[in-house]
């Protein structure tokens, strides 16, 4: 019993510390965002890969998610005979949580992961450190140029989703399924608010996503133990990590917005 | 680096689609087409009831919009809710002998405030207020009368207009 | 083993470069260093060899201010090191180089990228100056040749030359190399071995190799350094510690596989471990 306790003190010790020490990372990593003003060239390189590259995956999953939840959507409302309303289910659905959400989720598998990965190779083949003695600060070469363009690809890319998620529903409701294409906009502009509910959700939420998904991707690969073992478990983490992060945050933003 | 064109011209293209699909929720999901609408007149008027009547539900007039609810109060001394309605300012030709219902949109749908105009020549303007009302038919009650008069083998009494 | 820390007087007088007093260093319960002297004179190869583990890797982080030691002063071209500034540091680290294990070239660089990193970081000249900086440096390291080709592609001696290419691209007062020769077959040792004893005399560097290599280090260095167990052992250079009177000397310059680092793990009494006698007590 005791033993339990006190390995789940030392656990909850060493999670504090390594919530001290990613924090202390994130401060590091600001100060050096005003060299990066000079150099765009590092951060466009970036949004290329993480952004860009994403793409395939991003928009993909949206057309499938926007279908199937057209499909769902009908199959509940068809009962009540409000099929009409197949056009709100879907936006809402998508613009408040799923958009976003899912967004988030399959960044940190596929960009997320990506960037940890490189940064604790180079961390295990010393070419951070060979960085540091040649007197180039990793911190605006390496990590702030990749989570700038991770920061600012996460809500395009969840725009992108949502935006294409919707169009999958569309096609979905009025050429499988019948539901009136005016009826489908038209209740959906009405329910859906700009600021109630683009902005407050797949606005606010995602930029509040990219700014977690990123720091913990660019973390974790600076943290990571520079063995290949250490590697897979980083990025493991970070996938991991964001999941519950993203998730966590996003019942806190919904509770915000969107409770009554 | 003559890749840096091509890679410059990606994220540009990626930038780009990523505003146009912000620009596409803007215009074609969301209402942006109503936000400028605050320059509608306000004009009150109290129900006993107004069921599950919220702020920003539509006001209509022969089932057409021309309006929003703006605010919803309660009057301590009367106990009656007063809603603002805040009326579109081309619809600026209602009689004041008007009458507002609060009505139900399909079945599963919200409710919303419906008028019917009277036959005044005099018409409503900035804090004018309704005085013919109807509240919100309250489901509970409807039953609870129904279930009372089958009980007591009357006929129900003629619904009130 | 002669426990020699007193400082270097019988070093012959030239400027010294790097001045290391007292250095005590600890990493956990683990002693590194304790009390150690050290002097590194300019112009000159010098050595710092000892068994794996002794910590020559750590010394050569020490001096370049990547980490900072729990006592005494290490001080470079009369900076001392761990008390300086970021930038002052920074300032100090364009005028050294390092040389790391595995060369640490930059995976997503083409060779010639890798070299010119540093003068595109740290210069604003023009890029066809550039060129012609980057060029004479992999000329002089042999690889002028391989320039377009990514780290991937090379081989582990052709990646250790690009790295010292990339090393001498700010032409730096001072080189430190991390375990140079290991794992590399006999040619690429002879050229590397030749490169660095070229380099230091042609553009008149300070060059501190940290080997194990007994005989290739042996061979080009002025002055050698002998670490064990967190002290020097002995220092000199290389014919003086050919006479040297430690046992232990003698053991690691000669490759002998016993003497006073012994062969035998400590271990229980072997007949005994093989039950052949009967144990004293049992408890």
């Amino acid at each position: 019993m005791i033993d339990g306790l006190q390995r789940l003190g030392r656990s909850t010790l060493g999670w504090l510390n390594r919530l001290g020490r990613a924090t202390l990372f994130l401060l590091r990593l600001l100060g050096a965002l005003g060299a990066l003003v000079r150099r765009p060239g590092l951060i466009i390189k970036q949004l290329y890969s993480v952004g860009v590259l994403s793409l395939p995956i991003i928009a993909m999953s949206g057309l499938f998610v926007g279908m199937v939840l057209g499909l769902q959507g009908y199959a509940n409302l068809v009962d009540f005979g409000a099929t009409s309303s197949l056009g709100t289910v879907v936006a809402l659905s998508l613009v408040r949580e799923l958009g976003p959400v899912l967004a988030a989720l399959l960044y940190a598998a596929r960009a997320g992961s990506a960037v940890t990965a490189e940064i604790g190779l180079m961390k295990a083949t010393e070419q951070l450190a060979a960085m540091q003695m040649m007197a180039v600060d990793p911190f605006a070469r390496v990590f702030a140029p990749r989570f700038v363009a991770g920061f600012i690809a996460m809500p395009l890319l969840a725009g992108i989703f949502t935006a294409i998620g919707i169009l999958g529903g569309y096609f979905v409701a009025v050429y499988q399924l019948g539901v009136d294409s005016g009826a489908f906009w038209s209740q959906m502009q009405a329910a859906v608010g700009l600021v109630d509910d683009v902005i407050n959700g797949v606005v606010i939420k995602s930029v509040a996503f990219g700014w977690v998904a990123n720091w913990i991707a660019v973390f974790e690969g600076y943290d990571a133990i520079p063995t290949s073992e250490g590697i897979s478990l980083a990025t493991t983490r970070t996938v991991v990590n964001t999941a519950l992060v993203v998730l966590a945050l996003d019942f806190v933003l919904t509770a915000i917005f969107f409770g009554v | 680096m003559g890749n840096f064109k091509k890679l410059e011209l990606a994220v540009g293209a990626f930038v780009a689609l990523g505003l146009a699909a912000f620009f596409m929720l803007a215009m074609k999901v969301s209402n942006i087409a109503e936000l400028g609408e605050d320059k509608g007149y306000k004009i009150t008027a109290r129900f006993e009831n107004i069921g599950g009547l919220k702020v920003r539900a539509p006001v209509t007039l022969g089932g057409v919009r021309i309006g929003r609810v703006a605010g919803i109060d309660l009057d301590m001394r009367s106990y009656e809710a007063v809603v603002t309605l805040s009326i579109e300012p081309k619809y600026n030709q209602l009689p004041t002998d008007s009458s507002a219902s609060i009505l139900t949109s399909g079945v599963l749908g919200e409710q919303y405030v419906g008028l019917e105009p009277g036959g005044m020549d005099e018409y409503l303007k900035n804090g004018g207020s309704l005085k013919l009302t109807q509240s919100a038919l309250v489901l509970e009650k409807l039953i609870g009368r129904m279930v009372t008069n089958a009980v007591s083998g009357e006929k129900p009494p003629p619904k009130t207009p | 083993m002669s426990a020699a820390s007193s400082s270097p007087s019988d070093t012959p007088a030239e400027p010294l470069l790097v001045t290391v007093r007292g250095l005590s260093f600890r990493r956990g319960d683990r002693i590194i260093f304790q009390n150690v002297d050290l002097d590194i004179p300019r112009g000159k190869v010098t050595a710092i060899m000892g068994p794996s583990g002794a910590g020559k890797t750590t010394l050569l982080r020490l001096i370049g201010g990547q980490i900072r030691p729990n006592a005494g002063r290490i001080e470079v071209d009369g900076a001392c090191v761990h008390e300086l500034g970021r930038k002052d540091l920074y300032q100090l680290r364009k005028r050294m180089s390092m040389l790391f294990q595995s060369g640490a070239l930059f995976t997503d660089l083409t060779v010639f990228e890798n070299v010119a990193f540093p003068l595109r970081e740290h210069t604003r000249l023009p890029e066809h100056l550039i060129r012609t900086l980057v060029l004479m440096k992999l000329e002089a390291v042999g690889l002028r040749g391989a320039r377009d080709l990514m780290p991937s592609e090379l081989s582990g001696g052709m990646a250790r030359r690009a790295a010292l290419a990339r090393a001498i691209a700010l032409d730096p007062m001072m080189i430190l190399y991390d375990e140079p020769f290991s794992g590399q077959d006999p040619i690429t040792m002879g050229v590397l071995i030749k490169l660095i004893r070229t380099l230091n005399d042609a553009l008149g560097l300070t060059s501190i190799i940290v080997s194990h290599d007994v005989k290739e280090t042996a061979s080009i260095a002025d002055y050698i350094y002998l670490i064990s167990d967190g002290l020097i052992v002995d220092h000199g250079p290389p014919d003086a510690l050919e006479n040297s009177s430690s046992a232990w000397v003698e053991q690691f310059l000669h490759a002998l596989p016993d003497g006073p680092m012994s062969f035998h793990y400590p271990a229980p009494a072997y007949a005994q471990d093989l039950a052949l006698e009967e144990e004293p007590s049992r408890d």
